[in-house]
């Protein structure tokens, strides 16, 4: 790799000239520049890896912290109000260590498997409004933004006539470019409150649900204190409904864009389960990467990287690595194994990831089977990106069939 | 073929469980429970994809 290479600096976010295209800096980063400079919106600097196997290795090393809070870590934004920037937002979206365990318990593929019938039904439910209002409809309000907020109600034990609620306040906290700091702020206090009141009845007749399981949870002989059970509360609306519902969106765009992807599909449904994996892999719109602080000395990719550098791990560029995937440019439904990185790897790798996996597979199965002629309503290239706090995704998926 | 799990490097993602049910199975902490050693069916998949890197496939002779 060349010196001069190594020191310019890029602006990031990188910016892809399509809407599920990847920007076209990752192939000559991953070929020529694994360690690159790069400038956040915030204009202080960081290194960022797009090769599969350096964001493996970081990932998978404790020594890369997530303490983005830390004297001399690299601000990420302007106003230092991303989600990665204080230790409570990090537990927030990754999961803090004690509770995490406990999580877990509500996150095993089993339980997961025996919420899929739910999911199923509910998928049913949106579509069968969807349906009624006719074609063309959008993807992303009939079925994709709803059904994650939904399947956190069935998760948190809260009533499906309050899903609306639920719903709203998690838009409004999380979407950065319709509300206002103050309607964000607004959301934030009533989902609060609202919170409250839920936890105390969980708590006064307990349920069958993971808040309920929580609230009699005690950790090494401690129970939780009420203001960690409503940060799991928002943690788990924060992590598992923007990042689901653009996913849904994003592979469901992937999917129709190619007409042959979705045939390959509709004749045959058995495909299901690579073919969201893959998606999970070839998308190229999945946001940030994770950030992670060193403070000593450590080697990637064959160059030292100081103590007190901030390193911006790029999963969906690793994904694309032609040394770790063969036509890795290519969607390939049919690709097993398939060991992309989109959920992370190592000990913070997403908790969630089982259930993610069922809400996806799930809704391209019920997908399948109610609208085999399902299209783009316009063109791949009007589809509009939508900057997401955790993860890009799609403005609006405009269907017919 | 022998399977051998790292329950120090299992990150609970359930990965094994949903692609062999009857080879893997969690704990109530998502930690995994190895249920049978000496699987006959391929668990190739299951291993390669673990996000802990915690399943070692050993070929037996």
């Amino acid at each position: 790799m060349s010196t001069e290479s190594s020191e310019q600096v890029l602006d990031y976010p990188l910016r892809a000239h399509a809407p599920l295209e990847p920007p076209e800096e990752w192939a000559k980063l991953r070929q020529g520049c694994p360690v690159a400079h790069v400038r956040l919106p915030s204009g202080d600097q960081a290194v960022l890896l797009t090769r599969y196997a350096d964001v493996r290795q970081v990932l998978a090393d404790p020594r890369f912290t997530r303490q983005l809070g830390q004297e001399g870590a690299a601000k990420l934004s302007e106003d230092g109000g991303s989600v990665f920037e204080t230790e409570e937002a990090a537990s927030l979206t990754e999961g803090h260590e004690r509770w995490r365990r406990l999580l877990h318990k509500s996150f095993t593929a089993k339980r997961v498997s025996a919420m899929q019938p739910r999911i199923e039904a509910m998928a049913d439910q949106l579509l069968d409004d969807m349906v009624r209002q006719g074609a063309p409809a959008d993807l992303v309000a009939g079925l994709a933004f709803p059904l994650p907020v939904w399947v956190i109600c069935e998760l948190l034990g809260i009533p499906d006539i309050d899903r609306d609620k639920l719903a709203f306040w998690s838009n409004a906290m999380l979407n950065m470019t319709q509300f206002t700091r103050e309607e964000m702020q607004q959301a934030q206090v009533e989902f609060a409150e609202y919170m409250t009141a839920h936890i105390a009845a969980k708590r006064a007749a307990p349920g069958e649900d993971l808040l309920s399981e929580m609230v009699a949870a005690v950790d090494e002989g401690h129970p939780l204190t009420e203001r960690e059970l409503m940060m799991i509360g928002q943690g788990i609306l924060v992590a598992g409904h923007e990042t689901t519902s653009n996913t849904i969106a994003k592979m469901m765009a992937m999917l129709l864009s190619e007409r042959s992807r979705w045939e390959q599909l509709v004749a045959d449904p058995s495909l299901v389960r690579t073919a969201v994996e893959e998606a999970l892999r070839f998308d190229a719109n999945a946001g940030f990467g994770l950030p992670r602080f060193i403070t000593e000395e450590i080697e990637v990719s064959g160059q030292k990287l100081p103590g007190g550098t901030t390193v911006v791990c790029n999963m969906a560029a690793a994904n694309r690595d032609e040394q770790a995937y063969e036509r890795a440019d290519t969607m390939d439904l049919t690709r097993s194994p398939n060991p992309h990185l989109t959920f992370g790897v190592g000990p913070h790798s997403c908790v969630g990831q089982a259930l993610a996996r069922t809400e996806l597979q799930t809704t391209l199965n019920v997908l399948l089977r109610r609208l085999p002629t399902l299209a783009l309503a316009v063109p791949t290239e009007e589809l509009a990106r939508r900057e997401g706090l955790l993860i890009g995704g799609l403005e609006r998926v405009p269907v017919r069939w | 073929m022998r399977v051998i799990v790292d329950l120090e490097k299992c990150c609970g993602a359930g990965q094994c469980v949903l692609l062999a049910p009857k080879v893997f199975d969690q704990r109530d902490d998502g930690i995994v429970i190895l249920l049978d050693e000496h699987p006959p069916e391929a668990v190739r998949e299951a291993a390669c994809v673990c996000p802990g890197a915690a399943i070692k496939l050993e070929d037996l002779a």
